[in-house]
C-alpha cells in the first residue's frame, strides 16, 4: 500500500524504535505534523526554541545510549538547531534531526523560509542527506540512524522537502543497509593489544586517562576491572566522569584546566598514560608540548582519526572500548604501585580537591556537595557551561555510571535547562538536577514553559553570582580585573518560575542550603532553587591558559606552583 | 617534519555533494589541497579522485584518516612512496607571429606535446606528462607569451601489480 512520505517518515522512526520527538512545527514540515496523530507511539514534546529540541535530543541520548530525535522547520527553524548539533557532534552524541525543507522546485531560488541546511551542518554532522525522492525517504531514515548510533556516535541531519513529505511510494522498511564505504572498527588488533598490555606490566608510574569513549561503550565493569587488576590511577576529562566511580581509592578526578591538582600532577609525572576514548582535547592537556614528558602513550579509542590528533602515540589500539578492554583484561597482569599510589596520595593530602571553605559564605562549591549529600550520588546530573559546569564536575562525587551530562567540546550556554528536559524524558525513573548559571540559564529559560506544560520533574540549582562567571574570573585572572561585559542585571528567577507556574526558593544564607534541596527533592514535579552565591568566587585549580598542567593558581596559594 | 608533496588517491561515491564533502573538509581542518582532479574509476558509481597535498607525514595521514571518515568515501591511499604513474594534461594557449610560430612547433615537438588549435596570432598546445615536464615546457613557452593556460592537476595510479 502506498503512504505518504510524511507517514513513511513515522512508520520508520517507529521501526527505528523512537519513542519521543522534541521539536517545533512549521510550514515545511506541516504535512509530517499532520500524521503524527496517526501514530501515538511518538510522543512529540513542543519546545519553545528549536534549540532547545536539539539540545534535549542531545541529552536524551546521552541517558539512553539511543539516538535522540529532534525535528524542526525550514529556515530559521533549521539554523536554530544549528547550535545543538554542533553540541552534539563534538561529544559524540547520537541525533537524528529532522528537518523541513521547501518544496523540490524552490530549491535554490531563495524562496521564503529556504535555507542550505545540509550545507550549513557539513561541517557539524556526521553524515546529512537531503531526500528528494520520496522511495529513497525509508532507505535514508535507516542508514541515518545507523550512522548516528555506531562506531564513533555523532548527529545525522535529514532535510525533506515539503512535497516529498506529501508524495506516496510504497513503504518497504530494508532490511539491510547499502552503506559500502561504512566501517565501524570493532575489536582492537590483537598485537596492539598485547604491545599495550605489555607496557601496562612494565610502567611504573601508570595514569589512566577516562574518556566520554568508556561511557558510549558502556563499558563501565570492563573499566573497573582493568583499572583495578593492574592497580591503574584514573584521571578524567570532564565528560570521562562517570565513567568509574567517583569514590573509589583509585579515582583522582577531572584532569586539565580546572582539574584535581593531583591528577594534573599524576599526569605530568607518569611514565604510562593510558588515554580511553577521550580525544587530548586541550582544555585536558593544556600546552600540549609540556604535556606528560615522561610519559609513554597508549591511546585507546574507536576513531582511528583521534589517533595522533593532537598528541604523537606510542600505541594506539583502535577499537570498540569495551571488546578492546575485555581483551586487555587477560592480557595484564596483576600489579601493585605502592610507592606511586602514596606519591599522589600525598599531592591529594596537599591539595585536597573537595576543600570547602568554612563559614558563612554561600559557596556553589558546598550547594553542589549537598545535592551529592542529598541524593548519596543516586541523581543525574545537567550542566551549563562555565563556573557552573566545574563546581557540578568537582564538587558531585560520580558514582554511579553515565551520570554527568554537560556540553563538554562545544560548550554551550544554555545546554543545561533543555538538556536535562531531554535527560529527564528518557529516563524518568532518576532524578535529575539541572545545574546552571545565571548567564546560561536566560539563553534557553523559555524552556519553563515545555517542562511545565509536559510536566518534566527535573530539579533545577542556578548557580547565581550576577556574572558571567567564569570569563569574569579570566578578567579578573588575566585582564586585571577589568571587567568587561560581565556583570548581569537579573530578573528574580523565583518569580519567573512563578510564572512558569513551578515552584522555587531562594536560598541565600548556608544553612538555607540542605532544607532547599529536600524540599525539591520531596516536591513531586520540576522546583527551581536560586542560589546567591559568592559574587566572585573563583574556580580553582586553574592552569592558566598555554601553560602546561603542572602550573596552576591554588586556591590556598596565589602563587604558581611548580613540581 | 619533511614538509613534502603528497599524492592521496580515493575511490568516492559518484552522487551528488560528495565533491563539496570533500573540500569543506580540508577548508575546516585547514588542510591544504595543491591539485584536486576527478573523474570516473574502474566501478560503476565510484569516482577516483587523486589529490595533491602538501604537509609532513603525520598531517598528511590526518588528512587521509579524516577523509576515510566521509560516509561516501570508500578508500584513500597515499601513494607518495608507492611505485606509481602520475600524469597531468595541460593546454596552453600561446601568442605567435608568423616569425615565433615555427620556432614554437619545434619545441612542442621536442616535448611530444600536440598542438590542438591554431589562430591567426596563437597556437594551442596540449602537453601531457608529470609536472616537470608541463613546468618545463611552460617555462619555454612562456617567452613567447602565453595568452591562456589550464591545467588539470596530477592524476596518479600505483604501478604493476601494487595494491
Amino acid at each position: 500500500m502506498k503512504k505518504t512520505g510524511a507517514q513513511i517518515l513515522c512508520e520508520s522512526l517507529i521501526k527505528e524504535g523512537v519513542e519521543v520527538i522534541f521539536g517545533i512545527l512549521g510550514g515545511a514540515v506541516l504535512p509530517i505534523y499532520d500524521t503524527f496523530p496517526q501514530y501515538p507511539k511518538l510522543r512529540h514534546i513542543l519546545v519553545r526554541h528549536e534549540q532547545g529540541a536539539a539540545h534535549a535530543a542531545d541529552g536524551y541520548a546521552r541517558a539512553t545510549h539511543k539516538a535522540g530525535v529532534c525535528i524542526a522547520t525550514s529556515g530559521p527553524g533549521a539554523t536554530n538547531l544549528v547550535t545543538g548539533i554542533a553540541c552534539a557532534y563534538m561529544d559524540s552524541a547520537p541525533m537524528v534531526a529532522i528537518t523541513g525543507q521547501v518544496a523540490k522546485a524552490f530549491i535554490g531560488k531563495d524562496a521564503f523560509q529556504e535555507t542550505d541546511i545540509t550545507g550549513i551542518t557539513l561541517p557539524i554532522t556526521k553524515h546529512n542527506y537531503l531526500v528528494t525522492d520520496v522511495a529513497e525517504l525509508a532507505k535514508t531514515v535507516k542508514e541515518a540512524f545507523h550512522i548516528a548510533q555506531t562506531g564513533r556516535p555523532g548527529p545525522v541531519l535529514i532535510d525533506i522537502p515539503r512535497d516529498v513529505q506529501q508524495e506516496q511510494a510504497d513503504f518497504i522498511y530494508p532490511d539491510k543497509l547499502d552503506l559500502p564505504s561504512y566501517k565501524v572498527p570493532s575489536r582492537g588488533h590483537p598485537a596492539q593489544i598485547k604491545k599495550a598490555a605489555n607496557l601496562i606490566n612494565e610502567a611504573a608510574q601508570p595514569v589512566i586517562i577516562a574518556g566520554r569513549g568508556i561511557i558510549v561503550s558502556q563499558a563501565f565493569d570492563e573499566f573497573k576491572e582493568f583499572a583495578e587488576k593492574a592497580q591503574l590511577p584514573v584521571a578524567h576529562t570532564l565528560l570521562g566522569l562517570s565513567s568509574f566511580p567517583g569514590n573509589h581509592i583509585l579515582d583522582l578526578g577531572m584532569l586539565g584546566m580546572h582539574g584535581t591538582a593531583c591528577a594534573n600532577m599524576a599526569v605530568q609525572n607518569a611514565d604510562l598514560l593510558i588515554a580511553i576514548g577521550m580525544r587530548f582535547d586541550d582544555r585536558a592537556t593544556g600546552n600540549t608540548r609540556e604535556f606528560a614528558p615522561n610519559a609513554r602513550i597508549i591511546h585507546i579509542d574507536i576513531d582511528p582519526a583521534e589517533i595522533g590528533k593532537n598528541i604523537p602515540v606510542d600505541i594506539p589500539v583502535v577499537g570498540d572500548i569495551k571488546s578492546v578492554l575485555t581483551a586487555m583484561n587477560k592480557e595484564i597482569e596483576r600489579r601493585e604501585h605502592v610507592d606511586w599510589l602514596s606519591q599522589i596520595e600525598q599531592w591529594r593530602y596537599e591539595h585536597p580537591s573537595l576543600e570547602i571553605r568554612q563559614g558563612d559564605e554561600l559557596l556553589p562549591q558546598y550547594i553542589v556537595h549537598q545535592i551529592y549529600e542529598a541524593t548519596q550520588g543516586d541523581a543525574m546530573v545537567v550542566t551549563g557551561v562555565g563556573q557552573n559546569q566545574m563546581w557540578a564536575a568537582r564538587y558531585f562525587v560520580y558514582t554511579k555510571p553515565n551520570s554527568l551530562i554537560s556540553g563538554g567540546g562545544l560548550g554551550p550556554m544554555g545546554f543545561e535547562l533543555p538538556a536535562a528536559m531531554g535527560v529527564k524524558v528518557g529516563r524518568p525513573e532518576e532524578v535529575v538536577w539541572c545545574v546552571a548559571g545565571d548567564g546560561g540559564f536566560q539563553m534557553t529559560i523559555q524552556e519553563l514553559a515545555t517542562i511545565t506544560q509536559e510536566n518534566i520533574a527535573v530539579k533545577i540549582a542556578i548557580l547565581n553570582n550576577g556574572y558571567l562567571g567564569m570569563v569574569r574570573q579570566w578578567q579578573e585572572l588575566f585582564y586585571e580585573r577589568r571587567y568587561v561585559a560581565t556583570k548581569l542585571w537579573n530578573p528574580d528567577f523565583v518569580k519567573i518560575a512563578e510564572a512558569y507556574d513551578i515552584p522555587g526558593l531562594r536560598v541565600t544564607r548556608r544553612e538555607e542550603v540542605i532544607p532547599a534541596i529536600q524540599k525539591a527533592m520531596e516536591y513531586p514535579g520540576p522546583f527551581l532553587i536560586d542560589f546567591f552565591i559568592e559574587p566572585e568566587e573563583n574556580v580553582y585549580p586553574i592552569v592558566p591558559p598555554g601553560e602546561s598542567l603542572a602550573r596552576f593558581l591554588d586556591t590556598s596559594k596565589p602563587e604558581m606552583v611548580r613540581k | 617534519m619533511v614538509n613534502t608533496k603528497h599524492t592521496l588517491v580515493a575511490l568516492v561515491e559518484d552522487k551528488p555533494g560528495v565533491l563539496n564533502r570533500i573540500a569543506s573538509l580540508f577548508r575546516r581542518r585547514n588542510f591544504n589541497i595543491q591539485s584536486l582532479a576527478v573523474g570516473s574509476s574502474e566501478h560503476p558509481g565510484l569516482s577516483r579522485m587523486t589529490i595533491v597535498v602538501g604537509g609532513d607525514a603525520a598531517q598528511v595521514e590526518q588528512v587521509r584518516k579524516q577523509l576515510e571518515k566521509l560516509i561516501n568515501v570508500v578508500k584513500v591511499s597515499d601513494i607518495t612512496e608507492e611505485d606509481m604513474v602520475s600524469r597531468e594534461l595541460a593546454l596552453i594557449k600561446v601568442k605567435t607571429t608568423t616569425t615565433t610560430r615555427s620556432e614554437i612547433m619545434q619545441i612542442v615537438g621536442i616535448f611530444r606535446a600536440n598542438i590542438v588549435d591554431v589562430g591567426p596570432t596563437s597556437l594551442t598546445v596540449e602537453v601531457t606528462g608529470d609536472e616537470d615536464k608541463v613546468n618545463s615546457l611552460l617555462g619555454l613557452l612562456r617567452d613567447f607569451g602565453v595568452k591562456e593556460l589550464s591545467r588539470t592537476g596530477r592524476i596518479a595510479l600505483t604501478r604493476g601489480s601494487s595494491p
